[in-house]
């Protein structure tokens, strides 16, 4: 049977040890404002000389060069070799966006045997959208990707933060060198006649 | 109109123009100020635009601090249930006039010779000369540490008026925090006083105009530069700021004693905080940094040591001693605004102890000194 021992307040290692000269304050105070004033007279200078004296980046006007290569960004259209998208607008990604946010308008089209059915209007609404990805993850078609950069998202209209078909394809047009399509006639190679 | 009346009335407008314009744009001073310190940007969004044109005036946000007072203007004034009326009407304005009145005493610059200035209205002037200052008293300075008290009222009525628990608080911070620092700030000037024999401002002022040993600015700074630090640290406490916010703490009574009020009420208490800084600036200027005072400038021009005169015609003489103690308390202001962004918040148990056990010893020890040594030099 163990005897209680009595209560010993814990000593803590890092108890605060502060010299007369901590305590007496004003002159850390003045080592304090050293620092800051200097700082702020560097930044003035740098301002003064027409330079950029922050670290901040203007939000819309600037575009940060340090995305992540995986950043989420701005979503795009991929393009077949003649220009037109990939898209068959099989709606997966507007059935999959949480956010409710893809709105696709199917067309037939009886010229192109291999893809009749194209998206008329693709567009997304950037006042809604939660860049999940999950539309590029539901693609069957590797027709819709997201980039690091980010969109223009601020705005003063609702209206006017939708991403129209047109800016989605040529925006920065890429095509899915993945996938080659049969050019002039000629079926790519391994694939069956 | 009498003359005298006149160059009054010309006095008081230029003393609301220049503490009503310090009190709009220290608010940016303080944003950017902050900003640039700590490597940000600041207040760059707002603008002006040009009617008619698509002409945008940015000027580096310097128009925040018109979409803040519109705001202020334009907002519910919003009351609380249980408060009472006269009180919580009269807190701002407790608050905000006595700020104002101190610059009363203030001389913003020399001796003013309106004859001289205007030739073709010499006649009626009859040659008098007025001190730049609107209330030309002999007690001057004590007349400011008079209105300096008032200003607790204010702080005091708001809280207990509004009826919240907070404010209540942060009433009770503010009158024993003001209270403490008032004696510091008043002990601190007493050897100021000794050394000048006088507590007429306008004297003070003119008794640091010449040099001493030769080369030195007669400035207060230099015969009592103790106190000039003790008067600075005690001056920023009486303005409730970092590191002395306690009665507005937002983090522990959010914002103290003028929690309840809203609207313009509330900007009111913001302006004359902001005013106040203004005022400090002043007050510092005036008792330790020589006033409108140039090192080696007389009423005549400069005057280097060598004995070498450059003479300067009256209206020059007045407009460089304006524009002196302009940029004086600028940069006093600036300093504020310097110490306001770099220094954590007290303790409150600290900052009693502070002003009892550190300010006040050093203070009255510096009286004693400074007492002894006029005694024994005069």
């Amino acid at each position: 049977m163990s005897r209680r021992r009595s209560y010993v307040r814990k000593r803590y290692w890092n108890k605060p040890e502060m010299g007369w000269w901590e305590r007496a304050y004003l002159f850390e105070v003045v080592r304090g404002l050293r620092i800051t004033g200097g700082v702020f007279l560097a930044n003035l200078w740098k301002w003064m000389t027409g330079r950029k004296g922050a670290l901040t980046a203007y939000y819309p006007e600037e575009i940060r060069a340090d995305y992540a290569a995986h950043n989420r960004g701005k979503h795009i259209l991929t393009q077949r070799p003649d220009g037109r998208p990939q898209c068959i607008a099989c709606n997966m990604c507007a059935t999959v966006c949480p956010a409710q946010c893809i709105e696709i308008d199917a067309a037939f089209d009886p010229d192109d045997a291999a893809h009749p059915k194209y998206p008329s209007r693709f567009e997304i609404d950037y006042s809604r959208c939660v860049f999940c990805g999950f539309c590029v993850e539901a693609c069957p078609e590797d027709a819709i990707r997201m980039l690091k950069e980010t969109p223009a998202l601020p705005g003063f209209d609702r209206g006017r933060m939708w991403l129209t078909q047109d800016e989605l394809l040529n925006w920065q047009p890429r095509q899915d060198v993945a996938k080659p399509y049969p050019v002039a006639g000629r079926n790519p190679p391994g694939d069956a006649p | 109109m009498s003359p005298d009346l006149a160059v009054s009335l010309v006095y008081i407008a230029y003393a609301f123009a220049v503490l009503l314009t310090f009190g709009a744009v220290l608010t940016w001073v303080e944003r950017k100020q902050a900003a640039i310190m700590s490597d940000r940007i600041g207040a760059n969004r707002a603008y002006l635009r040009i009617p008619f044109t698509q002409v945008k005036l940015v000027w580096w946000g310097l128009f925040h601090g018109m979409a803040d007072g519109l705001k202020l203007l334009l907002k519910e004034d919003f009351k609380p249930d249980a408060y009472d009326r006269l009180a919580y009407a009269l807190g701002p304005w407790l608050a905000f006039a006595p700020v104002m009145l101190v610059f009363a005493v203030i001389p913003f610059g020399g001796t003013l010779d309106p004859g001289l200035l205007f030739p073709s209205l010499a006649d009626w002037f009859g040659g008098r000369t007025y001190p730049m200052q609107i209330a030309p008293l002999d007690a001057g300075l004590l007349v400011v540490f008079a209105f300096a008290g008032i200003s607790i009222i204010g702080a005091m009525l708001a809280g207990w008026s509004s009826a919240n628990k907070f404010s209540l608080l942060g009433a009770l911070r503010a009158g024993s925090q003001l209270i403490s620092y008032e004696l510091v700030m008043g002990l601190t000037v007493l050897g100021l006083i000794l050394i000048f024999g006088t507590v007429d401002l306008v004297s003070i002022v003119e008794q640091q105009s010449g040099t001493v040993l030769g080369f030195l600015p007669a400035w207060g700074i230099v015969y009592q530069p103790f106190a000039a630090i003790l008067f600075m640290v005690a001056a920023i406490a009486e303005n409730k700021r970092i590191p002395f916010d306690l009665p507005e703490a937002e983090s522990e009574l959010i914002s103290g004693y003028f929690t309840e009020y809203s609207a313009m009420k509330q900007g009111m208490f913001m302006l004359s905080e902001f005013i106040e800084i203004a005022i400090i600036a002043a007050l510092f200027t005036t008792l330790f940094l020589g006033g409108y005072n140039l090192p080696w400038m007389t009423d005549a021009g400069f005057v280097l040591p060598g004995g070498q005169l450059f003479a300067m015609s009256h209206g020059w003489v007045v407009v460089i001693q304006l524009l002196t103690f302009l940029t004086k308390v600028l940069l006093l202001c600036s300093f504020q605004i310097l110490v306001r962004w770099t220094l954590p918040r007290f303790r409150w148990d600290q900052l009693l102890t502070f002003a009892w056990r550190f300010l006040l010893p050093l203070a009255v020890a510096n009286l004693v000194v400074t007492a002894v040594a006029v005694w024994a030099f005069t």
